[in-house]
């Protein structure tokens, strides 16, 4: 993951200018949004993980994953689109997102590991499964690792890039990982003390546009309105506050383009042509020579990374047509 | 001697132990995995004239065994960074996956360790150069006691590629204020560690030699 703009200060003149304080704790409306219509938890571990459902409980499942900084929330156009063409979908608060539990330690397997107790919480049956962004990266893991799982991989943004940065030095390189990982350091040594900025509705929604610049303040204002929680100073956002974006480790992108290439099930792709932050950076001739046999490839012209919210009608008309 | 310094790492609680006082820089000692910190000073180390600690590592002896596992290298790394901020300037020994977490500390680090040995013991290989076939490790352990099930299935699978570990060396060797800041006693040879052997600002000596090298080069 490319990391995002550093989180600038917000000043007021920002935004819509308009703030009145009683109308700053009533957490909005958004056309088509709406709550789940049933809500459980899933124990992983000992990590209560938190299952958002829209649709019908008898009608067939499909497994969505959210992306990084993400939560199941944000699928809450898109999902009631799934839902009312006659699928029970399941979305999932990764750990230390959205109402899921903040844990203890934080690895991409762990994460792999949460979605299998998901699935096994949904029934032991092969089931499609959806990944926007990290999530796409998550279940293309999950996918490959228990093929028996899943029975159609759909990727929203999340196809493995080559984040190699080669127009970048060596030396520039080593520099940049040398500072990530004293910072990553040094943030860990004041972690256990760490709370996320309180703010108004608006103020959280005026900060998220930095990581998702091209999406709609209504909507922003809406995600913060179910992914905050009202503390007595101000809204904060639920999210872990020891996590954050980047990071450094012993990965490589052609590990997963080689999980790409492995794949038996059907895969739906659907990228964003307009490049952001937190892209992939993917196109379809990029990602082209490693798709499996069974893949359908589709881009979205003038649309960026979160399509699924951009563009929910169009993206759900393709996931429904897919599977069913 | 009286029972262990807790220390706080995000939500974790780390046990330091104290094994003996001394005159010089401490000497923190890095166990493999599985094991716990030693309650006396081990032979091999019993040279150093320094105050000698000895870490127990998340998941491990008296150290928090958390809930859910989603160990990584870089995280016990911030283990024993926290013991560096309590201790301060250090020189490391550590044994198996103790000995690759030295030296990433010692890259990430280089102001604050004096010089990494490392040395053979269990979890010393990992989970190879790349990632092996695919496996969810699902583990539900009722009353997880230490070794934490969770540490001992992720990391001895997590992925060490050699040229991940070598940039730990460049950045050791290019920012420490020693001219060799790590030595390998270690005569098991993992992919990552060979790449290690091979690289500049490294020797090849067993682990009293390399205590013996670090032992002036306190503050």
């Amino acid at each position: 993951m490319r990391r995002p703009p550093s989180l600038r200060p917000v000043s007021d003149s920002e935004g819509t200018g308009t703030d009145v304080t009683a109308e700053e704790d009533v957490p909005p409306d958004y056309p088509g949004a709406r709550p789940p219509d049933r809500l459980r938890t899933v124990d992983s571990g000992g990590i209560a993980i938190q299952v958002h459902e829209w649709g019908e409980e008898a009608a067939p499942p499909i497994l969505l994953t959210h992306g990084g900084f993400d939560f199941a929330r944000t699928f809450s156009v898109f999902a009631p689109l799934l839902a009312a063409g006659g699928l029970r979908a399941v979305a999932w608060d990764q750990r230390g997102h959205g109402d899921s539990q903040h844990a203890p330690l934080y690895s991409w397997d762990a994460d792999v590991r949460d979605a299998v107790a998901v699935l096994d919480s949904i029934g032991s049956d092969p089931i499609p499964v959806l990944g926007h962004s990290k999530g796409g990266n998550l279940m293309l893991q999950l996918a490959d690792a228990c093929p028996h799982r899943v029975s159609y991989l759909v990727n929203f943004d999340g196809l493995p890039g080559n984040w190699a940065a080669p127009d970048v030095s060596d030396h520039e390189r080593s520099r940049m990982r040398e500072e990530e990982i004293r910072n990553w350091l040094d943030r860990r040594r004041r972690a256990a003390d760490a709370s996320r900025r309180p703010g108004t509705l608006s103020e959280l929604a005026r900060r998220r546009a930095d990581m998702n610049p091209r999406l709609s303040f209504e909507w922003l204002r809406y995600l913060a309105g179910v992914g905050a929680r009202r503390d007595p100073d101000g809204w904060r956002w639920k999210i872990d506050p020891t996590l954050r974006m980047g990071g450094f480790g012993p990965w490589r992108p052609d590990w997963a383009l080689h999980r790409l290439s492995a794949l038996g099930m059907p895969l739906l792709g659907i990228v964003g042509l307009q490049a952001e932050q937190m892209g992939m950076g993917v196109t379809p001739e990029s990602i082209a020579a490693y798709l499996p046999p069974a893949a359908r490839l589709v881009a979205f012209e003038d649309t960026g990374h979160f399509l699924h919210i951009e563009q929910p009608e169009r993206a759900a008309a393709l996931v429904l047509e897919a599977l069913t | 001697m009286s029972g262990p310094t807790m220390l706080r790492h995000v939500r974790v609680e780390l046990a330091l132990h104290h094994l003996r006082d001394g005159d010089g820089h401490p000497l923190l000692l890095l166990h493999g995995l599985g094991e716990r910190s030693p309650s006396s000073v081990p032979s091999w180390a019993s040279a150093w004239a320094g105050p000698v600690h000895a870490l127990d590592f998340t998941g491990h002896g008296q150290s928090t065994v958390p809930a859910g596992g989603g160990y990584t290298a870089e995280a016990l790394m911030g283990d024993a960074d926290a013991a560096l901020a309590h201790l301060g300037p250090a020189t490391i020994l550590g044994r198996g996956l103790g000995a690759y977490i030295a030296l990433l500390t010692a890259g990430a680090r280089p102001d604050l360790v004096r010089g990494a040995v490392l040395a053979d013991g269990p979890g010393l290989a990992g989970g190879g150069s790349s990632p092996g076939s695919p496996y969810v490790i699902r583990l539900d352990p009722a009353t997880p006691s230490p070794p934490d099930p969770f540490v001992m299935a992720e990391l001895s699978r997590d992925v060490r590629p050699p040229d991940y570990a070598v940039a730990f060396v460049f950045q050791a060797v290019n920012r420490s204020e020693l001219a060799d800041p790590i030595v390998v006693s270690a005569t098991t040879r993992p992919d990552w560690l060979r790449a290690v052997v091979e690289s500049p600002g490294v020797r090849r000596m067993s682990t009293a030699e390399g205590l013996a090298l670090y032992a002036g080069t306190g503050a």
